[in-house]
């Protein structure tokens, strides 16, 4: 590694611009890093800086960041050398870095930050390998909604971490915390949160008196009778709704709010029974066939998020379904869409018990058996997944909190508004993949439904019932190999 | 992927060994000395892979259970054998290739003959019948796919403003009856001009002084091109044929960028990426490997066969 070479005069000054407070904390991590110092070189040059600092923050805070320390945090862990895989080298990263230093500088251990891949398919490749050899590489890592089943074996238990933090006025979002747990296990701590919405033209709902749609009859309806005005006053480009329908895992996450909401189940249930076929489902299933080249463009089959943004960014399309990320970017000034539109929740269908529902996305915190300090990295975990750091992620990086509370924090409203349109999603409406059941194996179930789903859309098949009971068996045969 | 093809030269075989003597003997162990590295270095980046690719195709390996995998002897091909998106990939791959190849080499043949023709500004047009082939596959599947978008492409666009109307809003590749055709045009439009360059060799060494024999004898155009160019260009127009059906049979990433995992368009290269790398079905996904192996030298040898022919 090169970073042994480094550059004397350079490390000087930034050790003296840390203690003398010339620089930032943020200035600080960004020159450090170029200089290629270690991880526990820039532990002790930052410490530096904060014994300079002190005075200006009186309530612990890290400098340069919103991190604020949890009152419970008064331990020492002086001389424990914990590892945590985070965020990979991107935006993500300097706030990882920052939300490391400031655990360290608190409890007095050493945290080493490890960037993990970018690609989610890659992180999980790492995870696997160093698990199954029972290697302590790592202590604390970040895994991927759809992963808790795949690695439970590996996890230590962390319910006792997320009731003291409920006993600390830190509720977690029921059913985020249930695709956490496996039988009576916590495998892992909800970090940050993603789910589909509904994106609505409140405008345009005004301009044709139509009410908003609360069930997917409604919404075709009102779509229709929107892209119809639209194209009659000659923008031909117009169409009523706009989602997800390549064959790819986005595929499967509307799919999977399409069949839930209508009562179908989640494709296959916690007890292992394959439900992809049951009457609901077959009715979901056919009712969005008939989208395709109806409200919505008969190219849906092809779109991917960005695809189906465009046309909604365009303003173009008269309901959305998409993540939170486009909020942000439909509400920014230079967006022909600001003032125009509202987020909420995907409508129900009509079957038995249809219910809302938003597929879950989003990260979460599991501690390594093979942890050499399992306890201080339970510390870790749960101050990662704290009320504060939490509040700190949402202004500093705007990703959603998985903690009831911190979508009532002012701090958090002021920097992301739209954040109290998303509680009701994550409240009531979510719903996970059938990750946890099927394990490892998950990939496979998510790609013979998208495929199967794909082509019932695109209408390379059409007889849903016979493609769904297919569908059925082949997701029978997976699941014999979990 | 089509810049990585391996040529299935023809070669003489040589009789020729050193001669019984001491330093006949020190001659042939230096050639041994001296081929050595490249001995080590193909055994170590292509013998190797594939004997692996192939002990792995008799397993049920996955990268998720490292450490929970046995032989299961031809179950995967078995499996495949049964497998309907299989066939549909198999299927697909062989329209794709037989369509793209046979469309590449009519249209490179007469750009080749067109640009072989003395006319003003043919270097210009040379250089600028380059550019589809210098842009990198997954820049022009991109630009493709925009082009070809139902809502906000040119072609679309273009169609419906000559009063195509049902052109509105059609979907090229979402379509099952036009996205293998549409990703074939796209793949025409990239590799006609590569396929063009090929043939110009071949023509280039062809002497004039022929055609002119011919012209005294009274032929016209259309019998010096089938009884001259075209038996002469015989040899460019195999080697150039087994360079593309090679390259199409393999075709991955213009398929991946324009439609993904999408069963209309899936081919077996795709299905092997699908198995190995979404789905972490090692041992599957390295069965799939076996057959793509086992299809292309198959047509190596056939390619093979009819140049040695041609030869003779």
């Amino acid at each position: 590694m090169s970073r042994e070479i480094l550059i004397p005069n350079a490390v000087n000054k930034l050790v003296q611009d840390a203690m003398y407070g010339r620089a930032s904390r943020r200035d600080l991590i960004k020159r450090g890093s170029a200089l290629g110092l270690s991880g526990a070189l820039m532990g002790s040059i930052l410490r530096f800086s904060s014994v300079g600092a002190q005075s200006a923050t009186p309530e612990a805070q890290a400098a340069g960041w919103s991190i604020t320390k949890p009152a419970w945090l008064d331990v020492d862990l002086s001389g424990v050398e914990l590892s945590a895989v985070l965020a990979s080298d991107g935006v993500g990263a300097p706030f990882d870095q920052a939300v490391c230093d400031f655990f360290a500088e608190q409890t007095g251990a050493t945290v080493n930050y490890i960037k993990g891949a970018e690609s989610a398919t890659d992180r999980l490749t790492y995870y696997t390998q160093t698990l199954n050899a029972e290697a302590s590489d790592f202590d604390i890592f970040q895994v991927d909604v759809i992963w808790p089943g795949i690695l439970k074996v590996h996890a230590q238990d962390l319910s006792a971490a997320a009731d003291e933090l409920a006993g600390d006025g830190a509720n977690f979002f029921e059913r985020i915390l249930t695709n956490n747990r496996i039988g009576d296990t916590l495998v892992s701590i909800p970090m940050y949160t993603d789910a589909g919405c509904l994106y609505t033209r409140t405008d345009l709902l005004e301009k044709y008196g139509v009410a908003a749609p609360t069930t997917w009859a409604e919404l075709e309806t009102a779509a229709a009778a929107i892209a119809e005005g639209e194209v009659g006053e000659g923008n031909d480009a117009f169409v009523g709704f706009t989602f997800q329908a390549a064959a790819y895992e986005g595929l499967t996450c509307n799919a999977l709010e399409w069949v839930y909401s209508n009562g179908g189940g989640t494709f296959i249930e916690a007890d292992g029974t394959v439900s992809v076929n049951s009457d609901q489902a077959k009715a979901a299933i056919e009712r969005a066939m008939g989208w395709v080249g109806g409200i919505a463009p008969s190219a849906v089959t092809t779109y991917k998020e960005e695809d189906s943004r465009g046309i909604w960014q365009g303003g173009n399309s008269a309901f959305h379904r998409n993540w939170p990320y486009v909020y942000g970017i439909s509400a920014a000034a230079d967006s022909d869409l600001q003032g125009k539109f509202s987020m909420g929740l995907l409508p129900k269908g009509d079957g038995d018990g249809a219910d809302n529902a938003a597929t879950l996305g989003g990260w979460n915190m599991m501690v390594s058996k093979y942890s050499k300090n399992v306890d201080a990295a339970t510390v870790f975990a749960k101050y990662m997944c704290s009320a504060e750091v939490q509040k700190a992620r949402s202004i500093e990086r705007s990703l959603n909190p998985t903690i009831v509370e911190v979508y009532q924090d002012p701090d958090v409203l002021a920097a992301n508004p739209y954040i109290s349109e998303l509680f009701p999603i994550f409240d009531g409406g979510s719903v996970a993949r059938p990750s946890g059941v099927s394990a490892d194996l998950y990939n496979e179930v998510s790609t013979a439904v998208f495929t199967t789903v794909n082509e019932l859309l695109a209408g390379q098949q059409n007889d849903v019932s016979a493609a769904l009971d297919d569908l059925a068996g082949q997701l029978e045969d997976i699941m014999q190999d979990v | 992927m089509a810049t990585n093809t391996t040529t299935a030269a023809p070669r003489k075989v040589s009789k020729f060994s050193a001669p019984p003597t001491k330093a006949g003997r020190s001659i042939e162990r230096l050639g041994w000395v001296l081929i050595l590295p490249t001995v080590l270095v193909v055994l170590g980046i292509a013998i190797y892979p594939l004997v692996e690719s192939f002990r792995l195709s008799f397993t049920n390996y996955r990268s998720s259970r490292p450490d929970r995998w046995r032989y299961v002897g031809f179950d995967n091909y078995r499996d495949l054998f049964s497998d309907e998106v299989f066939h549909k990939a198999l299927w697909n791959t062989i329209i794709f290739t037989v369509t793209s190849v046979a469309a590449e080499t009519i249209l490179g043949m007469i750009v080749a003959l067109t640009i072989h023709s003395a006319f003003k500004g043919r270097g210009v047009v040379r250089t600028s019948m380059l550019v589809p082939w210098a842009i990198p596959t997954v820049v022009s599947s991109m630009l493709w796919g925009w082009m070809l978008n139902d809502s906000y492409g040119i072609v679309n666009k273009t169609l419906v403003g000559m009063g195509f109307d049902r052109f509105h809003k059609f979907s090229w590749v979402g379509d099952p009856g036009t996205a293998l055709m549409s990703i074939v045009a796209v793949d025409v439009w990239k590799t006609t001009p590569f396929m063009a360059l090929l043939l110009l060799a071949g023509l280039q060494v062809i002497p004039d002084d022929v055609y002119e024999a011919s012209r005294v004898d009274g032929a016209s155009k259309w019998q010096q091109f089938w009884q001259i160019t075209l038996p002469l260009l015989k040899p460019a127009l195999l080697v150039a044929l087994v360079f593309r059906t090679l390259a199409a049979f393999r075709v991955f990433d213009i398929i991946f960028v324009m439609n993904s995992y999408n069963t209309s368009t899936i081919s077996v290269s795709v299905y092997a990426h699908r198995e190995l790398m979404n789905n972490q079905r090692i041992g599957y996904g390295s069965a799939i490997a076996v057959v793509i192996f086992l299809c292309i030298a198959f047509l190596v040898v056939l390619y093979t066969r009819m140049i040695k022919v041609e030869e003779t």
